[in-house]
């Protein structure tokens, strides 16, 4: 029964994201070093906000198509065609959603029977599992291990389907772990796709942050884009994320479907903020080069670090998070996190917030200021010291402050 | 090098191995291309960049457009090399546009860089004519925003 009068059970059973939990211990401090923001740390190019601040002036303040502005879905197309080769039409297979947070939910509601299964390799982005369960569905998560730089396995997607599986949604470059998959290990999860009739779901929000190689769009392998839904935004790459935009590409069947329920549930995508995704499309190509370039100069500085210190980290090729191990210190990630914020001031968030097999690592954020990385690392050089030297105050107090959240 | 210059352009001198982290190079190559900066003349010097209008010392900056007649054969080189040693210069330019040179001039007040003006620069042989404007205000220097109040509002923690 719902421990609440006026919620519902879906809802009310729903676990609470446990980074939200962590937020609140890290704001009572005001000495922290935050790793633990998901968003770049630059502004929006400026070019960006002045096409606003002009689009504003000359009145752009009515609802737009459903769809989007055809001006945006135009640019998308293009921008799409000349980076992986994938045409998709403006009229029909492109959607323009308020991020992919709003794009995810959607499709998840076009999709989904009650019932229906959808396939999520974790560690991954916390609001996956919800959104799958909010539609009437129910996620089937899939392992991803440090020992395959947690790429998805297609042996491991072929065990979880069953006769109720819809779809399997993947996202990589990976928030929180930095994996990427090259062109060829993704054909081998197309394979098993195709062979099991399954529609994907591509979360390529990161795509852009990719340092090494080239990201492949899932939709642009051999007879994918029939069976794919690319959902991507402008929050990472142009550094738009409070600006809340994004779009969904895909068969038109589903992209109608989807923007049905859109049209009921949103209308349409913020108007000024798809004014500022075109000028993003349309002039900010270096600015995010520019960006992503200091993005991969802090990851190599991090990453090296980390390496030197102990905490094992793969190359995250990726995104901008790094995912070390903290197994061999003892603690669990939780208890971990924990005591880095409370003995030296550094917030990351621990694995498990991603997903079980996320356990025993930490999420760093390295979209973060150099000199904040550089002090992040001489405090968090400095806790494993006192670890080490068993000068951490009281670990049993650790656990036990852990005890009463789900962190 | 040129991302080499772009880092130490921005963030100064830093430890050889730092950058040759951050580019992933290794650090022979970082120190090779940073000596042949110097060699080239391409890396003067280092320096900070400081707005002196928050701080006690006084300074000034004045921008001085400078007409002069150029020598024959020589150009401008001789009037902005002989310009350029005086303390007082911090940068001179040649220009397009209807000024021939575009002379940055620093002092402690107003007074002291008119004298220099009426004293120094106009004398030279050369000169015809400077049309000298006092900075005010720094909104923006070296590529730097200098108000302090554009801070990021981010949130400590996000998904």
């Amino acid at each position: 029964m719902s421990s609440s009068r006026f919620v519902s059970q879906l809802v009310d059973d729903m676990p609470a994201s446990a980074i939200r939990e962590f937020f609140d211990i890290v704001t009572s401090r005001d000495d922290v070093i935050s790793l633990g923001v998901g968003e770049p740390d630059f502004p929006t190019p400026w070019k960006i906000c002045d096409a606003v601040v002009g689009a504003l002036r000359r009145g752009m303040t009515s609802y737009t198509s459903n769809y989007g502005m055809l001006e945006l879905r135009e640019a998308i197309a293009e921008d799409i065609s000349v980076r992986y080769g994938v045409d998709y039409d403006p009229g029909s297979q492109i959607l323009i959603t308020s991020g992919v947070s709003e794009a995810m939910d959607l499709v998840m509601r076009a999709l989904l029977d009650p019932g229906g299964q959808v396939i999520i390799p974790e560690p991954c982005y916390v609001s996956y599992k919800p959104c799958v369960v909010l539609a009437g569905g129910e996620p089937v998560t899939v392992a991803t291990r440090a020992e395959d730089q947690f790429k998805l396995q297609p042996a491991a997607v072929r065990e979880a389907i069953t006769d109720r599986t819809t779809a399997l949604l993947i996202s990589y470059p990976n928030n929180p772990t930095g994996a990427i998959m090259t062109r060829e290990e993704l054909g081998e999860i197309a394979e098993v796709a195709a062979e099991n009739n399954l529609v994907v779901i591509s979360d390529e929000i990161y795509g852009h942050l990719t340092y090494d190689g080239v990201h492949t769009c899932f939709a642009s392998l051999p007879g994918m884009k029939e069976r794919t839904v690319v959902l991507n935004g402008f929050s990472k790459a142009y550094a738009m994320t409070g600006w809340r935009i994004g779009y969904a590409c895909g068969p038109p069947q589903i992209i109608e479907a989807m923007t049905h329920i859109h049209s009921y549930t949103a209308l349409c995508a913020s108007a000024v903020a798809q004014v500022g995704a075109i000028a993003a499309l349309r002039s900010c190509e270096a600015e995010m080069k520019q960006m992503i370039a200091q993005y991969n100069q802090r990851r190599r500085l991090f990453v090296a670090g980390l390496n030197e210190m102990g905490l094992a980290c793969g190359e995250p090729k990726g995104a901008f998070y790094a995912f070390p191990s903290i197994e061999h210190t003892g603690l669990t990630s939780q208890q971990f996190a924990r005591a880095l914020l409370f003995e030296e001031g550094v917030a990351a968030v621990p694995g498990e917030a991603f997903g079980d097999c996320g356990a025993g690592h930490l999420r760093c954020t390295y979209a973060t200021g150099l000199e904040q990385l550089k002090e992040a690392l001489a405090r968090i050089q400095r806790f494993l010291e006192k670890l080490a030297a068993g000068k951490v105050s009281a670990p049993s107090a650790v656990v036990a402050s852990t005890s009463g959240g789900s962190l | 090098m040129r991302e080499i210059l772009d880092i130490i352009n921005r963030e100064g001198p830093l430890p050889t191995a730092e950058i040759a982290t951050r580019l992933d190079m290794s650090p022979e190559d970082v120190e090779q291309a940073l000596e042949e900066a110097r060699a080239r003349g391409i890396l003067l010097r280092y320096g900070a960049v400081i707005n002196w209008e928050s701080s006690d010392t006084e300074k000034i900056y004045a921008f001085i457009t400078v007409q002069a007649t150029p020598e024959h054969g020589r150009g401008f080189n001789e009037i902005a090399g002989y310009l350029s040693r005086f303390d007082e210069v911090h940068s001179v330019y040649l220009m397009s546009g209807t000024a021939d040179l575009m002379v940055v001039v620093e002092g402690e007040d107003f007074r002291e860089v008119a004298r220099f003006v009426a004293e120094k620069l106009a004398p030279v042989p050369g000169v015809r004519d400077t049309a000298t404007s006092f900075v005010l205000k720094t909104y923006k220097m070296e590529g730097q925003i200098v108000d302090k109040d554009s801070t990021n509002q981010r949130l400590a923690v996000t998904p």
